[in-house]
């Protein structure tokens, strides 16, 4: 679409980064959705290519979940396309993991941290068998990445909720998935261990896309490539600024600053 | 004690106790992890139209609860999920809808219904052997398919969003779990009833999930429980001429609240 002949100003913008023929493997097109007439997702396009790290922002209630359930297949369209690997969700559903923002489950449930992780090695598995010994190793290594080995004995409920979040990142990771999708992950991480998150997220990046939604200006980092605004509408430039009538318009509201962690900057100087 | 087991309905008796156990203590770990209480409480009462069809056909009312419990179970299971009727809405139609078929097929019925109370409430003294046998291949279905099935059902009692994601047929798997469900409760009926089923659906798993730390020895802690429960309801019952399948469901309430208490003294 971008004809770069065409460019002919000579003040081209810095922080946009050329996508050097990056494959596109999520695709969604004029994606709408609503719950009994009302309007969740309003005509939503969005690529996400390989090895990308995109981060979308928007309050509470503007829709972050459902498009990451769309994506997933979770939950249908009322009108547009999603494409993942150029086929419809719910058939490419292995590429993707998946790591919910409250995950739906009883803290007194008897399940152990590794079978938690093993749970995620079900499309590798076959029927009737139970996980053989490549589940088993990959599950190790996934929660060693993640710094949960130790841990692998105990029951899930017994942890802390940042050490749960690293178990189901664990079990997102566990079949060697092409994009990690990630619903508020810093809810239940102590800021203080938020850059080691995000430096994990850095080393993941090297082998698959990253899709952060979150609701905390503040979590926007450096690591992150992109940077999109969902409030119904998707604000997005295919590029990591943010420009300041997005957020407004995103949060209704006007933002004064966007406040971070020192060397980093996500707005232009302005 | 022992003189008891030389009578044949004694023996009969336990035998059944054993045999619901095995089947109550596999299924009632999926309903209590999972919290399917609600529903499976209205399969067993909407099964009542089942015994019912039996007294009308003029057939063993075994023959009836069977199929019919299956029916009420997928189409409690697809009513709610597949329709925009809230999932506890349409639990309690389906459960009542069951019910008064009962009574109507019940009403119907030429003469009148010999030992209805017993299938309502239970009736263990009175199991016969082919009862038993009927049980006996109950319990072997149901171990079978679970045995099969545990890690899909794992995956699905523990986070069935997340189960979805990953490929696995979720509401496939729910349907067949109700079915299962339908089928422990058939399993379930000589000995205490349609009516107090739910108790040891619920009782013996939710006892064991305290101790166990994962669902296999949960299967097995609760079998033990309610063969414990079902054992000491049985003696009680015929030594004090208390109802069975109401005594047994009264010694497996004080069991609940006594481990509840040594739980609380433990902290």
């Amino acid at each position: 679409m971008i004809n770069s002949n065409h460019n002919t100003k000579s003040e081209c913008k810095v922080d946009k980064i050329p996508n050097k023929k990056k494959q596109e493997i999520i695709s969604l097109k004029n994606i709408w959705v609503s719950y009994d007439d009302i309007n969740v997702l309003e005509d939503i396009n969005l690529s996400i290519y390989e090895q990308e790290f995109l981060g979308i922002i928007g309050p509470n209630g503007g829709g972050k979940t459902t498009l990451l359930k769309v994506i997933l297949g979770l939950i249908l369209p009322s009108k547009g396309e999603v494409k993942v690997f150029g086929r419809k969700p719910e058939e490419n559903r292995e590429y993707i993991g998946y790591v919910p923002q409250y995950p739906l489950f009883d803290r007194e449930f008897p399940i152990s941290v590794e079978e938690v992780v093993l749970i995620g090695r079900w499309g590798k598995s076959k029927y009737f068998k139970s996980y053989n010994q490549i589940d088993k190793q990959k599950a190790q290594e996934v929660l060693d990445l993640v710094g949960m080995l130790e841990f692998k004995n105990k029951q899930i409920g017994r942890l802390s909720g940042g050490q749960q979040q690293r178990v189901f990142i664990a079990r997102a990771l566990v079949t060697d998935p092409k994009v990690l999708l990630l619903d508020e992950p810093l809810a239940s991480i102590d800021t203080l261990l938020q850059t080691g998150f995000y430096e994990l997220l850095e080393r993941l990046k090297k082998k698959m896309s990253i899709v952060l939604v979150t609701h905390d200006l503040t979590a926007v980092s450096i690591y992150m490539d992109k940077v999109a605004c969902l409030n119904r509408r998707l604000f997005y430039h295919n590029s990591k600024e943010i420009r300041l009538e997005d957020l407004e318009a995103t949060y209704r509201c006007p933002v004064d600053l966007i406040a971070h962690g020192i060397p980093h900057r996500v707005l232009r100087k302005h | 004690m022992m003189e008891l087991l030389q009578y044949e309905f004694m023996k009969n008796a336990l035998l059944a106790i054993i045999l619901a156990s095995i089947a109550c203590g596999i299924i009632g770990v999926y309903i209590v992890v999972k919290k399917i209480v609600f529903i499976s409480g209205g399969i067993a009462h909407a099964s009542f139209g089942g015994i019912g069809l039996g007294y009308f056909l003029g057939i063993n009312p075994v023959w009836g609860i069977i199929p019919f419990s299956i029916i009420s179970a997928l189409v409690m299971g697809l009513v709610s999920k597949r329709t925009k009727i809230p999932e506890d809405t349409a639990i309690g139609i389906i459960w009542a809808l069951g019910m008064s078929l009962g009574v109507i097929f019940i009403g119907l019925s030429p003469g009148y219904a010999p030992d209805l109370f017993s299938y309502l409430f239970g009736s263990i003294l009175t199991v016969t052997t082919t009862d038993l046998v009927v049980m006996l291949i109950l319990d072997l279905v149901i171990i079978k398919v679970v045995f099969l099935f545990y890690k899909e059902f794992l995956a699905l009692s523990f986070d069935d969003e997340f189960a979805t994601v990953i490929g696995v047929p979720t509401m496939k798997l729910y349907l067949l779990l109700l079915c299962l469900i339908a089928l422990t409760i058939v399993v379930l009926v000589r000995v205490v009833g349609i009516i107090l089923v739910i108790a040891l659906l619920t009782i013996p798993a939710a006892i064991s999930k305290q101790i166990s730390t994962n669902l296999k020895k949960m299967m097995f802690v609760s079998i033990f429980v309610s063969a414990v429960f079902g054992v000491i309801g049985l003696i009680l019952s015929y030594q004090l001429n208390l109802a069975s399948g109401a005594t047994i469901v009264m010694v497996s309430v004080i069991g609940f609240l006594l481990c509840q208490f040594l739980k609380l003294c433990k902290r």
